[in-house]
């Protein structure tokens, strides 16, 4: 079974609850194994507007702490990895940088030498599990759904840096919408960024960016956003609410994270995934399940009450 | 008579300084909501929100984390187990031995009606609850001077902490095990207990104790003739042996009695019982008065944040009772590390040397600042750094083992010092983004005021934006400013930028303004050019820098392989941190 040190980061477990659940509920169903590390710290995304070394020393401790696990290890923030492939490229590139992180981490008998290998979890559903795979684990599929794909640009960019897919024309995220049976459209302001890095440090500046994205996806015939990072998504749903009351727009775009999207046609509970603690609702999206799944449930429905009919009437 | 008398007075003590902690529960504000409310409103307030829960079904709660947490400590288990048995230990033995040792008269005799201290299983279990108080501090010991946990760090209320209960039971282990040697001690039960006067028979009674019970003394001394110990054995029976165990049974004193019995004479002829007893009573009442002003005092703070946060949850308080929680909170705290352990930007402390970066540390701070003391300004700015270097993960209140809610306390006094302090650049950081989504439930009237104050702040350090001429000379220049840009290796390859404009034309910030170099300053092809040029003041003072999404589409199209974004957050690395020495250097003058 594939293992992964899970990197969960600060925003998951403290503010997006059902983007864990719902990420574990799916790894489980693809026997995907995730192992947690307690001493995993900040990536050190918040910290590279301030300084540097704090950046680098707090990234390159959680590298330390998988590579004395041997693990690889996965984020489901775009952010964490971003920073965390930024951190593994410097020290890479960089001996007299690795030397003098390494001088730091020695104090708490930690190391970095390079050997972990960072991926984000939309890369390990793509990659290590495999689109075939996913397919025949699924119990059912959209109909008439169409939703606005959101890569984001620390996963992105810098290309050389991150590795993720193809910097200007990306399509493994596509891909993992359609294999749901889903439509991923097409929209100009795909690749743009969500505006959250700027949420509480130019509120305006941040709506406005938002706001334009949301709108152009709207305009482009999504039903959905769909992200796979807490900051995206939050922007997308909690800010977008708070968007929507305060510059009087009445059709929002809601999101729903991706885990959620593919943990409804793996067949998983609406519970683990978390579906009602998303602040602009999603919970519509059920409808557009398959008519088959529905025809089958309904039969299996309908065998359940006969025979429980039949069980009675032998009763009486 | 000494006894009740100095009973009596730390009694007293006890109680006054334990109603002066309750009261400063009241009376500490923390938090720009708390200063509006009286104390009175917050006391009945709080008397209304305790009763309301204790008839209602949280009852059920209330009992389960009372046994669950504060009796078994089953969130000290989760964190870690050799904690979790230091404190079992020590807790669980002190308790019991102050039931059942100090409290005798009262609880143990009340239940067992022939209670003597002198005969099992009342011997042997002081000794055993002494040991468990004794192995308890040994890990304790262990765990602060020779494990070294890390980030746990030792003041000088831990250490009192230890010394006090160490002392007491010491003390009380070497009053028991001196009585055992002492010889007029042991004259003094047989005269009062025994009975006997015939010389031969006290004689063999003595040469009995001192042959196997371990008593000193002057007269006898062994080997023994067999009959005489028989004789000594069966006088021991009728007459000791009802009401005294054998001492082995407390087996700590009567090891320690066995070492010390070389100079068991001296010990007994310096009057070392009565001393001991002092000192044990001493420590105990010292103990006791002492208290309320001491660690010792999360004995009863902890057991209340326990139970009132688990039946709190995500309910809303009133802003009376969140104000008294969070002020009894800070006495909570018993500075077990567990949250500096966690904390996810513990990192910072490698290169900011400023103790509140550690929560379990700003506790002690914040308790100062509440308290209404006067802080320097250079304690009140380390507070504010420590509060604004926070992810808001919320790990710290997950893991407190006595339920505190930290993270609630570190965004009520960075909401207060944001508002009052200094200007902070921590906040122009996505560390912001919490306190943005919070803005709605929050609401400081003033939510925009420390962001224009600390942009404002840098900018004030860069003359050359003041300048009203459009035309600059370009020297003098900063020649360091570009050799300075050496962080990441990368941001240095703003030097073979030709000014084509193409991240200013990918960038969306600049794209979202109809005139951008109003808005936001130099974009980012002229901070580019400015950083090569020396041009400190041009690139620190734009609100381009701090509105960068970095989100990277510059970097990626640059066709020269310029690291835009990067040399952008070293640029504001730099800004912040000369920002962050001049406010220290200025403070230091003062």
């Amino acid at each position: 079974m594939m293992e992964f040190a899970l990197f969960l980061g600060c925003t998951i477990p403290a503010r997006l609850n059902q983007y864990e659940s719902s990420s574990r509920a799916v790894l489980e169903k693809l026997s995907v194994g995730l192992i947690d590390i307690r001493e995993f710290n900040c990536c050190g995304y918040p910290l590279r507007n301030i300084d540097f070394r704090v950046f680098i020393l707090s990234s390159a401790r959680n590298l330390a702490l998988a590579e004395k696990k041997n693990l690889p290890l996965m984020t489901l923030c775009k952010c964490c990895y971003g920073s965390l492939k930024k951190a593994d490229y410097l020290m890479k590139e960089n001996a007299a940088l690795k030397k003098d992180v390494n001088a730091t981490l020695e104090k708490e008998g930690l190391k970095y030498e390079g050997r972990v290998e960072i991926k984000h979890l939309l890369s390990v559903l793509h990659k290590e599990i495999g689109i075939e795979a996913i397919k025949g684990k699924l119990v059912a599929t959209f109909k008439k759904l169409k939703v606005a794909t959101h890569y984001g640009c620390h996963a992105l960019r810098p290309s050389q840096v991150v590795g993720f897919d193809n910097a200007v024309a990306p399509s493994l995220f596509d891909q993992l919408v359609e294999v749901t049976g889903a439509e991923s459209i097409d929209w100009p302001m795909k690749l743009e960024c969500c505006g959250a890095p700027l949420w509480g440090v130019n509120d305006s500046l941040s709506m406005d960016l938002t706001l334009k994205k949301l709108t152009d996806g709207k305009k482009s015939g999504a039903d959905y956003v769909c992200a796979a990072c807490p900051y995206c998504h939050i922007q997308f749903d909690k800010v977008q609410k708070m968007i929507l009351s305060q510059r009087n727009v009445n059709h929002p775009l809601p999101s729903i994270l991706y885990t959620q999207l593919l943990g409804l046609s793996l067949g998983i509970d609406r519970k683990a995934l978390g579906l009602e603690m998303n602040e602009i609702p999603i919970t519509g999206i059920e409808e557009s399940l398959s008519k088959e799944t529905e025809l089958a449930e309904e039969k299996e429905l309908a065998e359940q009450k006969e025979t429980k009919e039949k069980t009675e009437s032998n009763k009486e | 008579m000494f006894l009740k008398v100095s009973l009596y007075i730390s009694l007293v003590i006890f109680l006054i300084a334990f109603t002066y902690k309750v009261a400063t529960w009241f009376r500490y504000k923390i938090g720009t909501g708390a200063a509006e409310i009286p104390t009175s409103t917050r006391f009945f307030s709080a008397v209304k929100g305790i009763l309301s829960t204790i008839f209602s079904a949280d009852i059920l709660t209330l009992i389960k984390i009372f046994v669950l947490d504060v009796l078994l400590q089953f969130r000290i288990l989760r964190e870690d187990f050799l904690r979790w048995i230091m404190h079992i230990f020590i807790y669980g033995g002190f308790m019991l031995l102050l039931l059942m040792h100090a409290l005798d008269k009262y609880i143990t005799a009340a239940i067992w009606n022939n209670y003597y201290s002198t005969v099992n299983p009342f011997m042997f279990l002081r000794d055993l609850f002494g040991a468990f108080v004794i192995v308890g501090v040994l890990i304790a010991i262990y765990r602060r001077f020779i494990l070294k946990v890390p980030r746990l760090f030792s003041n000088a209320m831990d250490i009192y902490a230890i010394l006090i209960v160490a002392v007491i039971i010491l003390s009380g282990i070497f009053l028991e095990a001196s009585k055992m040697v002492a010889y007029s001690d042991y004259k003094r039960m047989v005269d009062e207990y025994s009975g006997l006067s015939e010389p031969e028979e006290l004689k063999s009674l003595e040469a009995y104790w001192v042959k196997e019970f371990g008593t000193i003394s002057p007269n006898l001394k062994g080997p023994f003739d067999e009959k005489i110990l028989q004789k000594g054995k069966e006088l021991h029976q009728s007459n000791c042996g009802n009401c005294h165990a054998r001492p082995q049974w407390a087996f700590v004193s009567y090891g320690t009695a066995k070492i010390i019995s070389p100079i068991g004479l001296g010990i007994d002829r310096a009057h070392l019982p009565s001393v001991l007893w002092y000192i044990h009573v001493l420590a105990c009442l010292v103990g006791l008065a002492y208290l309320p002003l001491s660690k010792m005092f999360h004995i009863f703070a902890s057991s209340v944040s326990l139970l009132a946060n688990g039946v709190i949850g995500k309910e809303k308080l009133t802003p009376a009772n969140q104000a008294t929680l969070q002020a009894m909170e800070l006495d909570a705290c018993t500075h077990c590390g567990t949250c500096s352990l966690r904390c996810s930007v513990i990192m910072a402390f490698e290169e900011f040397t400023n103790m509140n970066i550690f929560p379990s540390e700003k506790i002690a701070s914040i308790r100062a600042l509440a308290s209404g003391k006067e802080l320097s300004p250079q304690e009140l700015r380390h507070i504010q750094e420590g509060v604004c270097l926070c992810t808001n993960c919320y790990r710290c209140t997950v893991v407190c083992p006595v339920g505190i809610n930290l993270q609630d306390l570190w965004f009520n006094v960075r909401e207060t010092l944001l508002q009052k302090g200094y200007p902070e650049s921590l906040v122009l950081s996505p560390l912001s983004f919490y306190r943005g989504l919070m803005k709605e439930e929050t609401v400081p009237k003033d939510y925009e005021k420390p962001l224009i104050q600390a942009k404002e702040a840098i900018a004030a350090q860069c003359d050359l934006m003041k300048k009203k001429e459009k035309v600059l000379p370009l020297t003098p220049t900063n020649r360091e400013l570009p050799s300075g840009l050496n962080l990441s290796a990368q941001a240095k390859t703003f030097s073979v930028c030709f000014s084509c404009q193409t991240c200013t034309t990918v960038c969306p910030v600049v794209g979202n303004y109809e005139n951008p170099q109003e808005i936001l300053g130099l974009l980012p092809h002229q901070i580019m050019h400015a950083a090569g040029l020396g041009l400190r003041d041009l690139a620190f003072g734009s609100n381009m820098l701090w509105d960068c999404l970095t989100c990277y589409q510059c970097q990626e199209q640059c066709p020269q392989g310029v690291c835009v974004t990067d040399v952008l957050y070293e640029l504001k690395n730099l800004a912040i941190k000369q920002v962050r020495e001049k406010t220290l250097h200025h403070m230091e003058r003062i």
